[in-house]
């Protein structure tokens, strides 16, 4: 799915953050192709989110720069889609899962106008293509946490990303029903948009990736899933909190 | 009949009663987005900290408007900057500011004679008493407020909603919700002569939550509000003319008996209907059905 021979699309370079005195996250060098599945991997605490976060707009770096297709990221925060963590949305706001997807088409819509009749067909296309056909009308908090995760998923497509921001969307989906949500973000990198997913969940990283970057408040290692996921780079990025198993091959 | 067109025949009530039903508009339609943000301590904080510009403009002989909102639009914007900050806790902020700045109007009232009988109109509201200039202030900044409500509603909702994708798609979160607090502050503000500085958080909240109860969506939410408001708004005042009852204090009570009926009745979120739901041993029953189907 990734093209490493390609320009990378999300080039992050000397890339630092800063919580008031605390330095939270420094060292981040990556250049990342257009397509890519990049797992972000670390402890509590390690940076994952802030990275996102950082990459989204949302916080901003101390020092370092990132660039999405050669041009800085925040001229082009209608091309990114971020997909929060479950506790940052309001979940009792009266909304419907379309209603939800339909926020993604809000930038293009532009100010002070409606979503038209091509929104809520492209709205109701993506629910449909995620397993949600038809529950377009339903509030958001009568789904279960993995269609809710499903239903965010729609809003990233209809914004029509180069990249996409996944902060652990993998909390409260169901282990059986992750076959949809691997697709989702198959399908994404197919059209060659480059995702970029903060997990704890080491055991989607192998299933679910192309490229890997361990974090512990500095970035530990990063590159293809194949050869970053090793036991040495776990060992380094999570010290004694995870127990790695090698497995002979 | 006579019921309802005796009150009619007075100047004094069709004036109460058009301004009742542009409050009522107002508040109820604000009233959805101070109850979904959670507003409603920042709301009251608002009405209580205008105090010191009601009297002062009251002692200076001239609309209270103008005092208010010079404290309101001040307020807004220290409660948003205060918000914004991680190093004092926003609630005991918000309660220093408010208590302090509602004393000091006290206190300057206080110097005045006639002190008692001022201070209740003052903070119950005088709306037997308002002038048709009150009305058309009233009705010209409640076209200005919901103008702006409704134009940027779908940000708003963004914003509420989701405020890290929000602000991830470049949309100004902070200003936002400035705006929203000084939309807050404006119906407060011009709400204040009708019901006062005690009551006015009930006719904001009152109708918004009790129409939460009623839709699980925005726009059924905001017609129902509204409809409640003004409802409650012109239903009040007609009870207090016949029963000759205060009238701010009979129209806080009779949205209140609207949001009691809601909690009580309502469709899915009542406690009747969540009763027989469980009763029946299917509790939400419609909510999660197709859900299990799908990830069952």
């Amino acid at each position: 799915m990734s093209d490493p021979n390609g320009a990378p699309r999300l080039e992050i370079h000397d890339l630092s953050v800063r919580y008031g005195a605390n330095l939270a996250l420094t060292d981040v060098n990556a250049a990342v192709p257009a397509g890519a599945v990049v797992g972000l991997i670390g402890p509590n605490g390690s940076g994952k989110s802030t990275l996102l976060k950082t990459v989204a707009g949302v916080v901003r770096a101390a020092t370092g720069s990132i660039t999405l297709d050669g041009a800085s990221i925040r001229e082009r925060a209608s091309q990114v889609a971020f997909v929060p963590q479950r506790e940052e949305v309001n979940w009792d706001f009266p909304v419907s899962a379309r209603d939800v997807v339909l926020m993604g088409r809000y930038r293009t819509v532009g100010w002070l106008r409606r979503p038209g009749k091509e929104d809520r067909a492209a709205a109701d296309a993506a629910l449909e293509r995620l397993g949600l056909g038809g529950l377009g009308h339903r509030h958001i908090s009568q789904f279960s946490g993995g269609q809710q995760q499903r239903v965010f998923l729609a809003r990233a497509m209809v914004q029509d990303p180069r990249v996409v921001l996944l902060d652990e969307p993998f909390t409260g989906v169901d282990v059986q029903n992750r076959g949809v949500f691997h697709e989702a973000i198959r399908e994404f990198g197919k059209r060659g948009i480059t995702v970029l997913i903060a997990t704890h969940d080491l055991g989607e990283v192998q299933a679910t990736t192309d490229m890997v970057m361990c974090l512990n408040r500095r970035m530990v290692a990063f590159g293809p899933t194949a050869s970053t996921y090793t036991a040495a780079n776990l060992r380094a990025t999570f010290g004694g909190q995870v127990a790695v198993f090698e497995v002979a091959q | 009949m006579n019921w309802v067109t005796e009150p009619l025949q007075y100047p004094f009530m069709q004036r109460a009663l058009l301004e009742m039903a542009i409050i009522g508009v107002l508040c109820g339609l604000i009233g959805c987005f101070v109850v979904l943000r959670g507003l409603a301590f920042i709301g009251d904080a608002l009405a209580h900290a205008v105090f010191p510009g009601v009297v002062l403009s009251y002692i200076a002989g001239k609309s209270i408007l103008f005092g208010a909102f010079f404290f309101g639009i001040l307020t807004a914007l220290a409660v948003g900057v205060l918000s914004r900050s991680r190093r004092v806790s926003e609630d005991s902020a918000i309660g220093v500011i408010f208590a302090a700045f509602f004393a000091l109007g006290v206190v300057i009232l206080s110097r005045q004679t006639g002190f008692r009988r001022d201070l209740g109109s003052l903070l119950f509201g005088n709306i037997l008493g308002v002038s048709a200039t009150d009305v058309w202030v009233t009705f010209a900044v409640a076209v200005v407020v919901v103008g702006v409500l409704v134009a940027l509603l779908k940000e708003f909702t963004l914003a509420a909603f989701d405020p890290t994708m929000a602000r991830s798609a470049g949309y100004p979160v902070f200003a936002l919700d400035l705006l929203l607090l000084l939309l807050v502050a404006a119906t407060i503000v011009v709400s204040l002569q009708t019901v006062g500085n005690i009551l006015i958080l009930a006719l904001v909240v009152t109708p918004a939550a009790s129409a939460r109860l009623l839709t699980d969506h925005l726009g059924r939410m905001m017609a129902a509000s509204t409809a409640i408001a003004v409802g409650s708004g012109v239903g009040g005042l007609y009870i207090s003319f016949h029963a000759a009852t205060a009238a701010s204090a009979t129209v806080v009570l009779t949205a209140t008996a609207v949001f009691l009926a809601c909690l009580v009745f309502a469709p899915n979120h009542g406690l009747v209907s969540s009763y027989l739901a469980r009763r029946h041993g299917h509790h939400h029953a419609h909510h999660y059905h197709a859900g299990e189907q799908l990830e069952g």
